[in-house]
């Protein structure tokens, strides 16, 4: 690159990524903007695919208007050769080279401090390399699913990548849904599938609505959100689909191919009540139980986290010099939150890259609604939680751990009968957690079962990488060539 | 009825040929293995290398890697990322794809 501004990577093109682009681009520097996806938006703004032509891609989001304004300003700097996006990038590692940080300067001894490994295209084969001063990591989250039998039935799927099929490439998998688990994303998800023709037969959420009303407080002081929830209730009733509240899905049946599930009434210990069992007919089961941050490029890059989220000071500065991160990969919040820390991120990147100590009250609308964001989502989440006996439903020979197929009563016996009391050991005795998600999918449920607190697994690289890549990606050669 | 194409006002290319372990099925032009094959009925693509369980999307995005398919002859392929063109050849695939 000739360009002589300093030089931000942004990882991660959802609103989190997008917002801290436009921010940064803006404040004179430059941009490489790399997401795994095919198209710009993440989870939230995802599009559907361009050879599709859809007239009306609304039709299936909320807040397009701010989709609109998002894309249009990337489009223009993207012209104006202060972004380059780059899509179909997997990024599997982030490098530091310490050195050049602790020889830094504010101007040119930080330069090129980070390279980005990225995997070409979906086969992610082919390795490619961006070389920036700073990197800014927005890489978002994926769903928590809980275990119960029946769950790895084909037709029984995860309640985000329901919407995303929908969103992204038009396609439902079959004709009767039931939608179940626990959080806000049922919502929009019940009523985008039931939009697109699904006959959604229920909506089940674990959650108690009377748990609301003693959180009412912190829900009024955000009177857009309670607005959006009856909005969805509103489509809910219009499309008929049945609410069912402090009930859970027991089980999934059928045998190739998604039956029916059955659902049943928890108890105020969140446990199922006895005799409350029916089956509800479907061929589609979209479960969520929450969402996860991905953390695994902060991680490898050695930030602190607090909890499972990566942590992050006012400025949305990790505690890696020069490593920002913002959005759901410093912990669940929704949309407007990511947007709200990736502008954030964007405009204090932007600052120091240029020398200078930003100024937080240039930000200070965005930090005002980051605040009130993060008490109601805190909120929210005393509310949305999973049956408290969750793991009661998990019986001996449900299958826990999806990729290595290690059943619960093979978790139980490690942590009963072998003494294991955390996910590394029960990952040692099991193989739960081996396999090719790397413990993505059964973390929380191994967690649970050990009775311990979900810890970050350490995973060496965030996606599976060839060996070939590997062996190369050490070469001196390949460090000299500029960016 | 409504469907997603509708509801969106999707106006795709003309249809493709593309064949599932043979049998030849229509693609749409921006549609992943997995929505093609969700459309074409098939929910499951895979069995699974310990006890051969039938699998298909789970997370839909990338993470869990169920709805591992063979494309082109290449084993392994996540068919909710990977896009159809005309001619493609999807053969569902047991445990790991290889011979071994
Ligand atoms: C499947 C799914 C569907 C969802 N649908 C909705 C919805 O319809 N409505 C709603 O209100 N909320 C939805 N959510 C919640 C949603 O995550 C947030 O509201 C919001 O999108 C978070 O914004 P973000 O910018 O933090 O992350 P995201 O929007 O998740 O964006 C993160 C981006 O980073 C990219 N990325 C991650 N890791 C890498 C990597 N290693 N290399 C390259 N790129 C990478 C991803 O491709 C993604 O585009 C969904 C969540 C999931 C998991
Ligand atoms: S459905 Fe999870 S990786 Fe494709």
């Amino acid at each position: 690159m000739t360009d002589d501004r300093p030089h931000l990577a942004v990882i991660g093109a959802g609103p989190a990524g997008l917002a801290a682009t436009v921010a940064a681009a803006a404040h004179g520097v430059h941009v490489t903007l790399i997401d795994s996806a095919a198209r710009a938006g993440g989870q939230f703004y995802r599009q559907p695919a361009a050879e599709l032509n859809a007239g009306r891609p609304q039709a299936l989001h909320h807040q397009w208007r701010t989709w609109e304004r998002l894309k249009d300003a990337l489009a223009h700097h993207v012209e104006a050769g202060h972004v380059r996006l780059l899509t179909d990038h997997h990024v599997w590692l982030v490098e530091r080279r310490l050195n050049q940080w602790l020889n830094q300067r504010a101007g040119d001894a930080d330069r090129n401090a980070f390279t980005v490994h990225a995997l070409l295209g979906p086969e992610q084969e082919t390795p490619a390399e961006v070389r920036a001063d700073a990197v800014l990591l927005a890489t978002g989250g994926y769903e928590k699913v809980l275990p119960f039998p029946g769950w790895t039935v084909p037709g029984v799927l995860t309640a985000g990548g329901a919407q995303a099929m929908l969103k992204g490439t038009l396609a439902v998998s079959g004709r009767t849904a039931v939608v179940a688990g626990t959080g806000p994303l049922l919502l929009p998800v019940a009523t985008g599938l039931a939009a697109a023709g699904v006959e959604v037969a229920a909506l089940v959420e674990s959650a108690d609505p009377k748990a609301f009303v003693r959180r009412t407080r912190a829900l009024a002081a955000q009177p857009g959100k309670v607005a959006e929830g009856a909005q969805y209730a509103a489509q809910l009733l219009r499309h008929r689909v049945r609410l069912l509240t402090r009930h859970t899905v027991v089980a999934a049946h059928g045998d190739e191919r998604l039956e029916a599930v059955t659902v049943a009434t928890l108890d105020t210990d969140g446990r199922v009540r006895p005799g409350t069992e029916r089956r509800i007919a479907c061929d589609t089961l979209a479960v969520g139980h929450g969402m996860l941050p991905h953390t695994d490029l902060a991680e490898t890059l050695g930030c602190r986290l607090d909890g499972i989220d990566v942590q992050v000071d006012d400025e949305q500065r990790t505690d890696v010099p020069g490593v920002w991160a913002a959005g759901e990969t410093t912990g669940i919040g929704g949309a407007a939150l990511s947007l709200a820390e990736g502008h954030i991120a964007g405009r204090s990147a932007a600052a120091r890259l240029n020398g200078t100590e930003p100024d937080p009250r240039t930000w200070a609308p965005a930090a005002k609604s980051r605040t009130k964001l993060r008490e109601f989502f805190a909120a929210l989440d005393t509310v949305y939680a999973p049956p408290a006996r969750w793991t009661d439903l998990v019986t001996d020979d449900t299958v826990v751990c999806r990729c290595e197929e290690v059943t619960g009563g093979a978790v139980r016996e490690a942590v009963d009968g072998l003494g294991a009391g955390d996910i590394r050991t029960v990952k040692l005795l099991t193989r739960a957690g081996m396999g090719w998600c790397q413990g993505r999918m059964c973390g929380p449920a191994v967690a649970g079962l050990a009775g311990c607190e979900l810890t970050p697994s350490r995973r060496p690289f965030a996606r599976p990488v060839p060996l070939g890549v590997l062996a190369r990606a050490g070469e001196p050669e390949s460090e000299a060539e500029p960016e | 009825m409504n469907s997603p194409l509708r509801l969106a006002d999707a106006h795709p290319g003309p249809a493709f040929t593309v064949t599932l372990d043979g049998r030849a099925i229509e693609a749409l032009p921006g549609q992943t293995v997995a929505a093609a094959l969700w459309t074409a009925g098939v929910t499951s693509w895979r069995t699974t290398r310990g006890e051969g369980r039938p699998r298909g999307v789970f997370c839909g995005i990338g993470v869990c890697y169920d709805c591992l398919v063979t494309v082109n002859s290449r084993p392994n392929q996540r068919a909710c990322l990977v896009p159809l063109h005309p001619g493609d050849t999807i053969r569902t695939q047991e445990g790991t794809g290889h011979d071994d």
